[in-house]
């Protein structure tokens, strides 16, 4: 894998909404790269014939029925929302 | 059906569509949580924590919704992925709480299928799928209510959506038109999605790209989330004209996503979005593969109801009806089901086989019953007249108890009061003239009475007959036996 460089953090940070001053981008390309050559070790490991792994447990995904059995609670999902009217979230404007 | 040409300056140009249609899968709860799915209800009412993406909430699968994407999957003969995987879509935005979308990228649950449209002229032509996946919907953003504020209500955030994505099979706004009319009514048949663009429970996305004829294809742009049919055939005319007027003056199309603005009849770019496709689509960690066996397809097989190309070949081929009047009578479910409710009606009453009284019953249906629904303003399933009461006024005319012509004005009287037809017949006095000695007698009269008329057919005028059977009809209140009349009259006429 190519190594991660500056602009590619910055993008990546741009992306997750994390702002990260210009000096600090150097030092994290630094840390990213040295968890990706670390994981990389693992490409040493001959994985022919070896079927991709979901879970490192032997189960299946659990499904469950289709009735309703949430909701109606306006004021909890509201209650951490920095700004809230009308039983809305109200998020600066979001220019289109 | 002609092709669809955009016309330049330098030559004809042709348009490849392709359409991504999201359509809500019916259920009760939503895709991963317990909330409900229910159009219309207060804002934030209908989220669960899951949806609203508190730390530490997990999904649970919907076993509902996974049954609907296989049996929309089996509806369009696609091939079902007994193994699916969902994928985080991650992008920024208000109204999506998790910062991300779950999705199907690699290994969607529903592979290629084929939509069979039918065009003018009863031409067909096939268009591929590509895939069905089943994802999640976002929340609604409202930017209209408050000067500095969004507002955003998750109420629809989480709602299981199917993406349907067809190969780029369709080259004009007709084509496409017919797709999106057919799929609906599929999805409406089976009951998957209800199909209301007005509530936004199908929307499409539509990729259009021009080239000239045996070019290879050109660079497309996708017009996002166009919420009728209407507006689907205007976005395209317009961005294809757009296209050919670009690479005619020697620029380049730029591979981007547009907005379709109806008002103005524009597409325009939507630049501010292009930086943040940027998916990053990894497999969700909170999510095992999805995986079911063949009962569970055989099951989701075995509850599909006759499709409506079936529907419309039995139509045609068991009782001979029209191309033109299958199709009609097959578009929407509900008229498909009000028919043959009738039909069984009118076999029953009149014990004759359901083929000898079809045509008859399918012109009624589409001619007095559809002009009467259309000027009320009603669908057929709010029709006054249902279709046990229809079939009486039906038998009415098979039995000779009243002429095509008289049952017309029962039918009025039905749809306005909601009586049935015997009973406005015997209130009125309707019952057709069918004794003969009666109607020789007022034959006898109006040709007494018309010398010169009968004079002159004698001496060859021979269409002078439609007279006399005027006549008789207006000396019996159109209650004569049409039949009857003519029998009888011609050889008094003759002489």
């Amino acid at each position: 894998m190519s190594d991660i460089d500056k602009a590619t953090v910055a993008k990546i940070a741009r992306l997750a909404r994390i702002k990260i001053e210009d000096d600090k981008l150097d030092h994290l390309a630094g840390e990213i790269n040295g968890i990706l050559h670390w994981i990389e070790q693992l490409n040493e490991v001959n994985t022919d014939d070896i079927a991709p792994m979901a879970s490192v447990v032997d189960a299946k995904l659990r499904w469950r029925d289709d009735q309703v059995t949430d909701g109606d609670k306006q004021q909890a999902v509201l209650k951490n929302a920095p700004r809230a009217e009308y039983g809305f979230f109200a998020v600066p404007k979001v220019i289109e | 059906m002609s092709n669809y040409v955009v016309q330049g300056a330098t030559g004809d140009f042709e348009v490849v569509i392709g359409l991504e249609v999201h359509a809500q899968v019916t259920s009760n709860a939503k895709l991963f949580s317990g909330a409900a799915t229910d159009f219309g209800a207060e804002p934030n009412a209908q989220v669960s924590l899951v949806d609203a993406a508190m730390p530490g909430m997990l999904p649970t699968i919907n076993a509902e919704c996974v049954r609907q994407a296989v049996r929309t999957g089996l509806a369009l003969g696609a091939e079902i992925n007994k193994f699916s995987v969902f994928d985080r879509k991650n992008y920024f935005y208000a109204d999506l709480p998790q910062g991300y979308q779950i999705s199907q990228f690699k290994h969607p649950i529903v592979g290629e299928g084929t939509i069979v449209l039918d065009l003018d002229d009863g031409v067909s032509k096939e268009v591929g799928v590509e895939r069905i996946h089943l994802e999640q919907d976002a929340g609604k953003s409202m930017h209209d209510q408050h000067p500095q504020y969004t507002y955003v209500d998750l109420n629809r955030s989480g709602v299981a959506l199917m993406e349907i994505v067809s190969k780029p099979d369709m080259r004009g706004p007709d084509e496409a038109g017919a797709y999106l009319t057919k799929l609906r009514t599929i999805l409406r048949y089976i009951g998957t999605c209800d199909g209301n663009m007005e509530q936004g429970s199908m929307r499409a996305d539509v990729n259009v790209s021009v080239r000239r004829p045996g070019e290879g294809l050109g660079t497309r742009c996708e017009i996002k989330n166009v919420n009728s049919i209407r507006f689907v055939r205007q976005a395209i005319e317009v961005e294809a004209r757009r296209q050919v007027d670009i690479i005619e003056a020697g620029g380049k199309i730029d591979q981007e996503t547009r907005l379709f603005d109806p008002v103005k009849g524009e597409t325009r770019s939507m630049r501010s979005k292009e930086e943040a496709h940027d998916y990053r689509y990894f497999p969700d960690p909170d999510l095992l593969p999805l995986e079911f066996d063949d009962a569970f397809i055989d099951a989701a097989r075995a509850s599909l109801p006759e499709l409506p190309d079936a529907k419309k070949t039995r139509f045609m081929e068991a009782l001979g009806l029209s191309d033109y009047n299958a199709s009609v009578l097959v578009a929407e479910a509900e008229t498909a089901d009000y028919y043959e409710a009738l039909l069984a009606a009118v076999a029953d009453k009149t014990g004759k086989p359901a083929a000898g009284v079809a045509s008859k019953a399918a012109n009624w249906v589409l001619g007095d019953l559809y002009g009467a629904l259309n000027k009320a303003g009603l669908a057929i399933t709010e029709s006054p007249v249902g279709a046990v009461a229809g079939a009486e006024l039906l038998a009415l005319i098979e039995d000779g108890t009243i002429s095509g012509r008289i049952a017309k004005d029962v039918f009025e009287v039905m749809f306005t009061t909601g009586k049935n037809a015997s009973t406005i017949v015997d209130e009125q006095g309707l019952t057709q003239v069918s004794d003969t000695g009666e109607i020789e007698r007022i034959i006898d009269e109006v040709i007494a009475a018309n010398p010169g008329q009968l004079e002159q057919y004698r001496a060859g005028k021979d269409k002078l007959i439609g007279f006399f059977v005027g006549q008789v009809m207006k000396a019996t209140g159109g209650k004569a036996n049409p039949g009857v009349v003519n029998d009888l009259l011609k050889p008094k006429l003759d002489g």
